[in-house]
């Protein structure tokens, strides 16, 4: 089987096979920190970084990985890459790390990275397994950014703690609470398959 | 730092109503939203996780009090915890197999899923950060998982009466279970005015 072409593979990832619209994957850990524009990006970084250095290390290792016990062995390796990306927030950005809490750690836990070690990085060679890992980290990325733009700006009133609307705007308190991130992501499923299924009629 | 003042009946009730580990934490969204097309997945995956939850919760309490914190072995944290859980996942399979066959067939497939879901290493985190004593530890893993429990049930229950309305083709299915948990979780919110724990 010739591996696939970097291309197909951005736009799956981004688009016909993006981790949350297809396949809710993933959204535990980083749906939590959507309230504000900045854990997201922060976050979401993390996770790209995760992915793209786990399909790699998997993609490296698979050989060598005997297949009874590959996934506590892909547990360990997301594990490592989660504690370096722990460490280095806690090093240089105290004040995020403490407001993400344990959201950080369990981006260990974070569906995603296990599904893409287990159904690309196991099976293709190491520079495609790089590539699909950090694109499908982007889609997913693409997602909550939309997500946390909308809940920012009507929550607060501010993007990355600008402020974009007039002060006698009266913010949505509900945006800042749990429910309005499930809502926001139920419309986004809704209008991104609602495109699919036109182009699929189309087609 | 000493271990928060709060009262154990408090914790419980936080930790199932106002601080729900999935409708306001987002945790274990990922089975959450697969298993719940049905009830009786909903409620077998629910119960494993009641389980689950409590016997980790408190070895992994015992583990960072006595040997995690004691050896500074914090970076190590994360590495522990999850390695516990799916040791404790594999060996509580095998006993249950062992002990009550028929019980097996209903829990043993939801078992390995435990593993990576979310809820379970998230609420040892939380147990962590906060500094939980080890009856709080308890209490709280205990709540969480029956939290779990219920808003999986509950989902599940709305989702069989969902199936027979009419949706438009591109909310069906995750869409509108989405929107669904939302309306769950403003429901849930109605409770936090009672009592808050963070």
């Amino acid at each position: 089987m010739s591996a696939p072409r970097f291309r197909d593979i951005a736009y799956q990832n981004f688009w016909t096979n993006n981790p949350i619209f297809l396949q809710i994957l993933g959204i535990c850990s980083t749906l939590a920190v959507t309230n504000n524009l900045y854990n997201t990006t922060i976050m979401s970084i993390g996770v790209i970084f995760t992915t793209a250095l786990t399909n790699t290390t998997v993609s490296l290792l698979k050989a060598l990985i005997p297949r009874k016990v590959r996934m506590i062995v892909q547990t360990i390796i997301i594990a490592f890459y989660v504690i370096i990306i722990d460490l280095l927030l806690k090093a240089f950005l105290p004040e995020v790390s403490k407001a993400l809490g344990p959201y950080v750690g369990l981006i260990i836990t974070n569906c995603i990275i296990m599904g893409r070690a287990e159904a690309f990085a196991q099976s293709n060679p190491i520079r495609h397994s790089f590539w699909d890992g950090f694109t499908s980290g982007a889609g997913y990325m693409a997602v909550l950014l939309g997500i946390a733009t909308v809940r920012e700006l009507l929550g607060f009133g501010t993007l990355y703690g600008f402020r974009i609307l007039p002060e006698s705007f009266v913010p949505w308190t509900i945006m800042v609470m749990a429910p309005s991130a499930f809502f926001l992501l139920g419309i986004f499923i809704w209008i991104a398959k609602s495109v699919m299924n036109r182009k699929e009629k189309k087609a | 730092m000493n271990a928060p003042d709060i009262a154990l009946p408090v914790l419980f009730f936080a930790s199932i109503f106002t601080s729900n580990i999935l409708l306001a934490n987002f945790l274990g969204m990922c089975s959450f939203i697969t298993i719940s097309s049905n009830l009786r997945s909903a409620h077998g995956l629910g119960l494993a996780v009641i389980v689950v939850m409590s016997i980790t919760s408190i070895i992994n309490w015992l583990l960072y009090t006595f040997v995690i914190s004691v050896y500074n072995l914090e970076f190590l944290g994360f590495i522990i915890f999850i390695i516990v859980i799916a040791a404790v996942v594999q060996m509580l399979e095998m006993v249950i197999e062992r002990i009550s066959p028929p019980l097996y067939m209903a829990l043993g497939i939801f078992l390995p899923l435990i593993t990576v879901n979310c809820a379970i290493l998230g609420v040892v985190l939380f147990i962590q950060i906060r500094n939980y004593s080890w009856d709080q530890a308890l209490i709280f893993g205990i709540g969480s998982g029956i939290g779990w429990w219920l808003a999986i049930v509950a989902l599940a229950a709305i989702r069989q009466k969902i199936d027979k309305a009419p949706v438009p083709s591109g909310l069906k299915g995750a869409g509108i279970t989405l929107i669904t948990i939302g309306l769950m979780a403003m429901a849930f919110l109605g409770f936090s005015g009672m009592l808050s724990v963070q």
